[in-house]
């Protein structure tokens, strides 16, 4: 079954129906996180004074800051991935997409080491409710970073190989789908990483 | 971003190369200025702004905002304006429960 309008742009929207549909997904994930940033906000606001910035004080800086370079320099070769199929350069796509990929799995090494750290310490989401809302938010944080790396390998697989043989403008189309879902994670993470550990 | 010719794409590789530096460059900006001594209300706003030029940039380059349809521009428009409403309406509860455990 072919799905309508994937390369031309649908008469009414003036978009493709893939762009539109990711568009408004994000839409609905701005509020999701966007619920938790409200909920991190009144908290805050309820909580004795210097109890967020004393929970906030045990958080490594440097770590969050490497898997903040992580991130951006992902969401650059994400980008330059679907440049270089626009290019026809399918090797150099290849080694973007995988450059990609391993940010993300660098990100996750990082947080694990984070995580099991305050672990290490006794340090649980029930400690308080500035490590509640800060496990809660990089949590789904991470799920995302983790749904973003089945999709990335999926592509990255020899069905996106094929997919680039049969119609190279159909993986591109898919690349750009999926690249604005990853610079979406990575413009949380942008938000996540002053409000949860230099605030 | 569908009717790209091989040149406006190279221009477009140049913006992100650009775009990554500047976004490098804030972050390491964000890092330094946590330590600077400076009240809490001047260091969320030097946060708040820094991040969102960030994400900006990320919104506006990386993902093609900046030429993107009207369409995606209005659903934008509309979270934003459900964004806000979701951050400010519990204020209104929130506010006179201020300090309620001191």
């Amino acid at each position: 079954m072919n799905i309508p309008y994937i390369f031309e742009e649908r008469p009414d929207t003036g978009l493709t129906n893939s762009k539109l549909g990711v568009w408004v997904f994000l839409a609905s994930e701005v509020m999701l996180f966007g619920g938790l940033f409200s909920a991190y906000v009144f908290l805050r606001i309820a909580a004795p004074e210097g109890d967020f910035s004393y929970w906030g004080s045990k958080l490594s800086i440097p770590m969050a800051t490497f898997n903040t370079l992580v991130l951006i320099t992902s969401s650059v070769t994400m980008v330059m991935a679907w440049a270089s199929i626009k290019l026809k350069e399918f090797d150099k796509y290849k080694i973007y997409l995988g450059v990609t990929i391993l940010c993300a799995f660098a990100f996750l090494i990082v947080k694990y080491f984070e995580y099991t750290g305050k672990f290490h310490h006794g340090i649980y989401p029930s400690s308080s409710t500035f490590m509640g809302i800060y496990f809660t938010l990089t949590g789904l944080h991470v799920l995302h970073i983790i749904g973003g790396i089945a999709v990335l390998l999926f592509y990255w697989s020899p069905i996106g190989d094929n997919m680039y043989k049969e119609d190279s403008e159909l993986l591109a189309n898919r690349i750009e789908i999926a690249g604005l879902y990853w610079h979406f994670v990575d413009l949380v993470w942008i938000f996540l990483f002053p409000v949860l550990y230099l605030l | 971003m569908s009717a790209e010719t091989k040149e406006s794409i190279k221009h477009h590789i140049q913006v992100y190369i650009k775009v990554f530096i500047a976004l490098a460059i804030l972050t390491i900006v964000t890092v330094a200025v946590s330590y600077l001594d400076v009240s809490f209300i001047e260091a969320f706003f030097i946060a708040i702004t820094v991040a969102t030029i960030k994400g900006s940039l990320v919104l506006g380059f990386f993902m093609h905002l900046i030429s993107e349809k009207q369409m995606i521009i209005w659903i934008l428009v509309a979270t934003l304006i459900a964004f806000v409403i979701l951050m400010f309406i519990p204020l209104i509860n929130v506010t006179d429960q201020v300090n309620i455990w001191n």
